[in-house]
């Protein structure tokens, strides 16, 4: 008796401990099971943790596996070169939230290890909880996108990483020098500064750490890349369509060129693909627009209109006051993507099949839509295909996380296609018509 | 030997890499003088048309109530449209223009539609082409191009929209649109349908279609309609094709050009607009002042000889960009009749080609060059 109710025991927990594997694989990115704390994200140790186990004893110095020397040195700015001081000390401030100014925001707050290096919610919540206007992109391999920010306001990695330091809604700092006062103090900080920079903390060498770490998270190893290196079972009979599609009948090579010397997916450049067409008028923004940038055309002022305001929906448009980029933002790299959700620039598309429900019918009609837009005429299996090619671009040691993630969405699209346009997709309404015929 | 060739992409990633080197240099505090500096070029440089959200258009307000007779009509010239079943993306462009132009502010006082509203003529095309244009919310005028005409020789486009020869006056300018597609009987001794005809008309480079001309009776009533206008009275001319004569082969070309130049010769200033050329195009031949048109459907490459020197010639469009090259604009008319001619490019920044570039004979106020080849 009593060994058949210790049997049943035994089973019973061996039953819940596979109950519970599987509810911490497929949820792992609700995080059930990781330490989580200010805003949502996991802890710092433990995301350093993570991190360790995803890139042990990274050589700075080294080239990147898998990449050719003469274009990776071409990346490395050489004002900044990579060496193992500098990017232990990024690492450092990467996850220190005395970085922000009431302590609890780090660049790992919405660049999470285990969260794709992004927060994974529609838009970014900074110091007192405030909430900004753009999705935040992943950290991941952005040592080689060729400017930064989604609208590319900012030319270098270096230059990008110290300005969320003194945005009012993100970390908060009225100035760069109050940032480095507050880690000052920090002997280690003096010591680890001297040894990258030759001198003193202080705001710019914060950058340029930060960016020379932020240089180390290269992640292209994609089930993709294998089969591009001839690995022919490395991915799915449905990604391989999907990658033809992906070339042909639904257009994204266009602007998302993909090879083995270009793996990240984007052409780098600015396109109104129609997202905030959805809620904006582009003509009274840009007129707003171009009058706040003539009262005060400060590089922090265009930080703050193009987080905190409806401005920010003008995207490429607030660098340049070029007409032809109103509500136009960088190609999205495509690298990752799985992991990466909600997508766009505002994050309103919460899953992989919603992006394609929006390609699909055109994207959204406005005056500066991109001329290649068009409607694509896919099937529902054409999307599930493409979709399946694009959860084969995540680096393999994401692979549980990718994994979790397809569920999730596939679930979250089964119960809702909230941007979905059968209509639209298959030419019975044309682009414009609805608007012209108001 | 030396190799003194480089391709377009060569030259292009030696740019872009000098921009970049450049920007490499930059610290901080440059930074942003540079993006200062690019904003106040922008607004010193041609490239801010009078669009309603620039500040700029303060000023252009500002001089335009002083001049009380100047005024500003939008164009939209050769959709080329065909039926919507067959084909939507002209359909499509053809939408964006009537939605570009509904959302200028203040409106325009008319709306000019260069011709070639349909690519074969037909009465679908020509319905569809009517039905999307009756969107506008400023007044239309409209003119024939070839692509309307020769399938019926005019019946439905009439039907559709009046007489294609007319004149009227606006603010103290005197407007005359003509019919300048008009060519020779080609297809009754070839006993061609009119499908055919048609056909040959909207070829390029074949022999069997002859030039366009206006043909002596609209001369005759050109003539006529302006007896009663004084040599100072601003002139607006608008055509299909060129009033010149530009490239035979893909009928660029009015073949009696000079003789509706020498009816139009005791004028002060005369602007003629055109379409047909689908591109940036910009002549002076004495008194007369000619711009093109963008087309909604496509652009045209330049003819390979003979261009107008005062033309600044737009960038290759991009292959990948169905709709570059590709636009619609405005004209804003000066009261001496010359123009600001407002080419607003899809996916382009708008270009203007101001009144004192052809004023001053390309002197002055010299368009800014793209900074790709031309084609």
């Amino acid at each position: 008796m009593v060994s058949l109710t210790s049997r049943i025991g035994v089973l019973g927990s061996l039953t819940l401990a596979i109950v519970l594997c599987w509810g911490i694989k497929t949820e792992s990115q609700s995080g059930t099971d990781i330490p989580r704390t200010d805003h949502g994200a996991a802890t710092m140790e433990y995301q350093q943790r993570l991190l360790d186990k995803l890139m042990p004893e990274v050589d700075a110095t080294k080239v990147p596996e898998g990449f050719d020397p003469v274009i990776w040195d071409a990346f490395i700015p050489q004002n900044n070169e990579m060496t193992a001081s500098r990017v232990a000390l990024g690492r450092k401030l990467y996850f220190d939230k005395r970085l922000s100014e009431d302590g609890t925001v780090s660049c790992a707050t919405c660049h999470d290890v285990t969260r794709g290096f992004t927060d994974q919610r529609p838009t970014s919540e900074g110091i007192n909880g405030q909430i900004g206007r753009r999705n935040a992109p992943t950290t991941l391999n952005v040592a080689l996108l060729q400017t930064l920010f989604l609208d590319g306001r900012s030319p270098s990695l270096d230059h990008q990483a110290r300005l969320p330091i003194v945005n009012p809604i993100e970390m908060g700092f009225a100035t760069g020098e109050e940032s480095a006062a507050a880690i000052r103090n920090d002997e280690e900080y003096q010591r680890l500064f001297q040894e990258a920079y030759g001198r003193g903390v202080n705001y710019e060498d914060i950058g340029n750490a930060i960016g020379a770490f932020e240089r180390t998270l290269v992640f292209l190893d994609s089930p993709f890349r294998r089969f591009l290196l001839g690995d022919d079972m490395a991915i799915s009979a449905d990604a391989k369509e999907g990658w033809r599609l992906f070339n042909e009948k639904a257009r994204c090579t266009a602007c998302h060129q993909m090879s083995l010397s270009n793996p990240l997916g984007t052409d780098n450049r600015f396109h109104n693909v129609g997202v905030s067409a959805r809620h904006q008028d582009f003509e009274s923004l840009a007129k707003q627009g171009v009058q706040a940038l003539k009262e005060d055309p400060s590089e922090q002022k265009l930080e703050e209109l193009a987080l905190a305001t409806d401005m920010s929906e003008l995207g490429r448009f607030m660098s340049t006051t070029n007409r032809s980029d109103i509500g136009s933002f960088r190609t999205s790299m495509l690298l990752n993507v799985g992991i990466t959700p909600p997508y766009m620039h505002d994050g309103t598309l919460p899953t992989l099949w919603d992006v394609m429900d929006h390609y699909n019918k055109g994207g959204e009609a406005n005056p500066f839509l991109d001329g290649g837009m068009e409607p694509l005429a896919l099937s529902e299996q054409e999307i599930d295909q493409l979709v399946a090619f694009l959860f084969a671009l995540t680096d393999q040691r994401f692979a549980e996380e990718n994994e979790g993630q397809m569920k999730a969405q596939k679930a979250a699209a089964a119960k809702s296609r909230a941007f979905r346009d059968d209509d639209m997709a298959f030419r019975q309404k044309l682009a414009f018509e609805d608007r012209i015929s108001k | 030997m030396k190799p003194t060739y480089k391709s377009v992409e060569t030259r292009y990633m030696e740019e872009r890499k000098e921009f970049f080197d450049s920007l490499k240099k930059l610290d901080r505090r440059s930074f942003v003088k540079v993006s200062t500096a690019a904003l106040g070029a922008v607004a010193a440089s041609g490239l801010t048309p009078p669009f309603s959200f620039q500040p700029v258009n303060v000023s252009f307000r500002s001089e335009a109530a002083s001049q009380a007779n100047s005024f500003r009509f939008a164009y939209i010239s050769d959709s080329h449209l065909y039926e919507r079943d067959l084909n939507d993306r002209f359909v499509r462009s053809l939408m964006r223009a009537v939605d570009d132009v509904n959302n200028l502010d203040p409106q325009p006082d008319f709306v000019f539609y260069g011709g070639d509203l349909a690519q074969l003529g037909q009465p679908l095309e020509l319905e569809l082409g009517a039905q999307i244009l009756k969107n506008l919310k400023a007044p239309l005028k409209i003119m024939v191009g070839e692509h309307d005409w020769y399938l019926d020789m005019g019946e439905k486009w009439k039907d559709l929209f009046g007489e294609p020869t007319y004149s009227w006056d606006h603010k103290g300018v005197h407007c005359v649109t003509l019919l300048s597609v008009v060519e020779k009987d080609f297809w009754t001794a070839r006993g061609m349908s009119p499908m055919d005809r048609m056909k040959t008309v909207a070829g390029l480079d074949n022999s069997v279609q002859s030039p366009f001309t206006v043909g002596a009776p609209q001369r005759e009533w050109l003539k006529n309609d302006l007896a009663n206008y004084s040599d100072d009275t601003p002139l607006i001319v608008f055509s299909h094709s060129p009033l010149y004569k530009l490239y035979k082969a893909w009928n660029f070309w009015t073949d009696d050009a000079e003789q509706v130049q020498a009816i139009l010769s005791r004028f002060k200033n005369v602007v003629v607009i055109h379409g047909h050329t689908h591109q940036m195009l910009t002549n002076r031949i004495g008194n007369i002042h000619f711009h093109g048109l963008l087309a909604t459907a496509w652009p045209w490459p330049y003819a390979p000889e003979g261009m107008p020197p005062l033309t600044v010639e737009m960038s290759r469009p991009d292959p990948f960009n169905p709709q570059d090259g590709c636009g619609d604009g405005e004209v804003q008319v000066h009261t001496d009749g010359l123009v600001d001619k407002i080419y607003n490019f899809w996916n382009r920044n708008p270009l203007t080609v101001a009144r004192a570039y052809t004023a001053s004979w390309g002197q002055e106020a010299i368009p800014p060059k793209p900074n790709r080849p031309s084609y």
